[in-house]
């Protein structure tokens, strides 16, 4: 069960947002098939801090695929091979002996690189900034059973609640494009009664900050749904066209 | 620097102790609050809210936080649930029982008045979270859904899924951003703070470190609030997010803070069990679980037979056995100290033994694989990923772990620690919890800190303190920059053979097996002594690589290993000064015939809250003895 393997990695190293960043081989022995990818990268650093060598560095906090803040491109797939799994969750029993791992950060105009694997994802915040919330203040609530949400609206935008954040629907997506996650948080709001009075000026200020940014646009791949971690389905996207129209033409 | 301890508790019946506070309060006027700036320290649930609600105030608020964005702490990973007295599921449920069995489940070693405070607020949490779009769970109707958690016969805790702690975050970060683009908060990630700067006894800025570029910031405000979490990963192997640490909270110390409680931490008893020595961390399964899977070990000592071929009369459902009221729905502490003494006696199961089962296939005959699905689906998701092994067709298996801190800097009824002007929320403070804390309650006690009780407690610091003049500029700031520069700079030029992460690993087994589940007068003082070994030769033999000046992971861990290695010390410590058994604090010398905590009321009724003497000198406790007006100490029987 716990098999012994030796893994090959090509990583990106970049020294800061002006360098230029050039791919280095490394090999890692006595991998333990229950090890986690990102345990993987710390043997890894244990081994360069030990002979001299500047570490890899990667983002990453919770290590259980709920924060959002890792994100490795792994041979060309954002968060590797395993679907509706963050790269924190991949464990090497996915992979065999002798295996070579081309690892890179997220590559996006609007994403600049800070150093090594970690990307600056700010952008994201700033589409939120834009309109991603309710306009609610403190105390002002009524009692939270008076507002009635069938199960299936709740399900409904729970399911696009979901995101992360983690910006591998950019980092994926041929475009570039941000679309995935600011359709998400438009999709979630639009789709409960609470986020309905203020769903015009959202989407027009959400779609507006998201190109921007510099983010590309949406031409249907679909790449995004098939690396996202949390599943998130392309009707997110649908619906924040929907919610844009709308708003625009009504 | 000594300060009596006085609780500040208003007057009063406990149930009007809070009314009367309000009433009494001095008020910042409305046009009067944007003339205030101040500092929040973490955007979890505790900052979040408080930064969004004090800025909706009209105050100026600069947040502050290690990870690229707010919404990434820690609190994002709290699974299960979130407790409020609504009493929907008309089952009982009254802010009184929420208090009761809050100040119960803490193994009445918390503070009543913040206690009561806690469970009445706790119904407007609910509300504001619904407000702000929380997709909470929904029964058919349309109405909220409610489940039980550990310490409690009533339904009572409100979820989205098995990722609550996200989506309050969520509401509480959206909050946050609407404020961001007002300009009323000003948001700085990527920060860590480095020191707390205190001017004439007051504690007025923080000293921070750019983690991207490595410059050093003075910042300065009217206040600070230092809403930083908890120390778990002193013990390296936790649930813990690996940017969690206790720095700023260990800084404030050392200035002046008194921190309570150290020993009081809890091991959850359903987590992951540790796979290899490259574990990082450990996940957790969360509470709600134990709603609808039974624990248990096979009843013959070695037996490893495969799950599925031992029959039932040959499982023993210890949790059931034992406690038949409250069955697997037993506090944590019960839980998990119940769990190791399986493991101890030769029944654990798993390759490496200490691990015990956690089994759905009774709830899956009984209400089918969809509704399960529902309710825990990507629980079950996770645990697969990280295992491989699929929890609908083989039980879990399942091992305690270190989750959550009770003890932390003291606080006064206004959530103000010993430093005047320095306040403390969420986790980062001791007060509600006392010795062990139920499930479903730190999400209701940082949005509690943070929505409806730092808002009035700090209008009336504010409103009731003169605060002299002073900027950057002023000798308090130089000194913390410096003292912090000089630290980092002594970090790097050690150039040892050992690296920061060997030092963590070192730690937290010294942690877990002196200062862990189970504690003994002698293996606290071996800890006190080991402890000290390895921080001197962490300072003397640790190698950092790089500089300060880029992003530089390994020096950040650095710094917080430290600190870890001086609360350490202090953790073991107070679990030796506390001769009994309360909640998650267990010692072995101590215990009833069952093996059960015993606790001794009449000696340590009491928070012991530490003051930092000095670099290498013994720290002095001093005592907040808790008095029980509206409570009876009895002893905590979940049988």
């Amino acid at each position: 069960m716990s098999d012994s393997m030796t893994i090959h990695l090509r990583v990106w190293r970049q020294a800061g947002p002006e360098s230029k960043g050039k791919f280095v081989n490394y090999t890692v022995a006595d991998v333990n098939s229950h090890m986690s990818f990102l345990e993987l990268l710390d043997v890894l650093n244990e081994q360069l801090i030990h002979a001299g060598d500047d570490p890899v560095e990667f983002d990453h906090d919770c290590r259980e695929g709920i924060c959002g803040a890792c994100g490795v491109v792994i041979d060309g797939v954002a968060h590797g091979p395993q679907q509706r799994t963050a790269a924190c969750q991949l464990h090497m029993r996915h992979y065999q002996d002798g295996d070579m791992l081309v690892l890179e950060p997220w590559r996006a105009t609007a994403f600049p690189i800070i150093r090594d694997l970690v990307a600056d994802r700010s952008a994201l915040d700033r589409i939120v900034a834009a309109g991603g919330y309710v306009s609610v203040d403190t105390g002002s609530a009524p009692d939270a059973n008076s507002i009635l949400i069938s199960k299936n609206e709740s399900e409904g935008a729970f399911d696009f609640a979901a995101c992360i954040g983690c910006g591998a629907c950019v980092a994926a997506c041929p475009n570039a494009s941000a679309s995935l996650f600011t359709g998400a948080k438009i999709a979630h709001l639009s789709g409960l009664p609470q986020g309905r009075p203020e769903r015009k000026e959202r989407a027009v200020a959400m779609v507006e900050q998201m190109q921007k940014e510099g983010f590309g646009d949406c031409s249907n791949h679909g790449e995004c749904e098939a690396v996202c971690p949390k599943g998130i389905s392309i009707a997110a996207i649908a619906i924040m066209r929907r919610e844009y129209m709308k708003a625009k033409l009504a | 620097m000594a300060h009596p301890l006085s609780a500040n508790v208003p007057d009063g019946r406990l149930q009007e102790k809070w009314d009367n506070y309000k009433n009494q309060i001095k008020l910042v006027n409305p046009a009067n609050k944007r003339k205030h700036t101040v500092i929040v320290v973490g955007t979890g649930l505790a900052g979040g809210s408080a930064a969004a609600t004090l800025a909706e105030l009209g105050y100026n608020v600069n947040s502050f936080c290690i990870q690229d964005s707010p919404r990434r702490a820690h609190s994002i990973a709290a699974q299960g649930g979130i407790n409020a007295a609504k009493n929907y599921p008309n089952d009982g449920d009254t802010v009184w029982r929420l208090f009761y069995d809050t100040i119960k489940g803490g193994d009445y070693r918390s503070r009543e008045a913040n206690v009561h405070r806690l469970a009445q607020i706790s119904n407007e949490i609910i509300d504001q979270c619904v407000a702000q779009g929380v997709p909470f769970a929904r029964e058919y109707g349309g109405h909220l859904d409610n489940r039980s958690f550990g310490g409690a016969q009533v339904s009572r805790t409100f979820y989205a899924r098995g990722q609550t702690g996200q989506q309050l975050l969520l509401g509480a970060y959206q909050a946050m951003c609407r404020q961001i683009s007002t300009g009323q908060i000003i948001m700085f990630e990527r920060r860590e703070m480095l020191d707390l700067v205190v001017i004439d006894g007051y504690a007025r800025g923080i000293i921070t470190r750019d983690l991207v570029t490595g410059k050093i910031e003075r910042h300065i405000a009217d206040a600070v609030l230092l809403c930083t979490g908890g120390y778990g990963n002193v013990y390296y192997l936790s649930t813990n997010a690996k940017n969690s640490n206790v720095t700023a909270a260990w800084r404030c110390h050392r200035k002046g803070a008194y921190f309570a409680n150290p020993a009081f931490t809890q091991i959850h008893p359903t987590c992951i069990p540790v796979s290899g020595d490259y574990q990082s961390k450990l996940t957790l399964m969360s509470e709600s679980l134990r709603n609808d899977g039974r624990v248990w070990v096979p009843k013959k000592v070695g037996d490893s037979r495969l799950p599925q071929d031992i029959p039932d009369d040959e499982r023993d459902y210890y949790l059931e056995r034992r406690y038949p009221s409250f069955g697997n729905l037993v506090p944590r502490d019960v839980a998990s100290r119940n769990a190791k003494y399986a493991c101890d006696e030769g029944r654990g199961v798993g390759e490496t033994k200490l691990a015990v089962y956690l089994d759905f296939r009774e709830s899956i005959d009984r209400l089918g694989k969809n509704k399960i699905s529902e309710r825990y689906g990507n629980l079950f998701e996770m645990y697969e990923r990280i295992t491989g092994e699929n929890p609908y067709e083989v039980p879990m298996r399942i091992y305690p772990a270190v989750h959550y801190t009770m003890g932390g800097l003291w606080v006064d009824y206004e959530l103000q620690s010993t430093i005047p002007g320095l306040f403390v929320l969420g986790e980062a403070n001791f007060s509600d919890h006392g010795a062990n804390r139920l499930g479903a309650s730190a999400l209701m006690q940082g949005l509690a800190d943070g929505y409806f009780v730092i808002p009035y407690t700090l209008g009336n610091y504010i409103a009731s303190t003169k605060l002299t003049d002073a900027d950057t500029s002023h000798a308090a700031f130089v000194e913390a920059e410096t003292a912090a520069t000089e630290k980092l700079d002594r970090l790097l030029s050690i150039q040892g053979t050992k690296t920061v992460t060997e030092y963590h690993r070192d730690l937290g087994r010294i942690m877990w097996d002196n200062v862990g589940m189970s504690r003994t007068a002698e293996g606290l003082e071996t800890a006190v002594g080991l402890i000290s070994t390895l921080r001197e030769e962490f300072w003397e033999n640790v190698r950092i690589p790089g500089e300060k000046t880029h992003y530089n992971k390994n020096l950040e861990f650095a710094g917080r290993v430290a600190d870890f290695l001086e609360l350490g010390e202090l953790m073991a410590r107070d679990a030796l000064m506390r001769n009994e058994s309360a909640g998650g604090h267990f010692r072995e010398e101590y215990q009833t015939e069952d093996g059960e905590a015993q606790r001794n009321d009449e000696d340590f009724a009491f928070v012991g809250a530490w003051e930092y003497t000095g670099q290498n000198q013994d720290p002095k406790v001093h005592q907040e003895y808790l008095d029980f007006e509206n409570v009876q100490l009895t002893t905590r029987s979940y049988k």
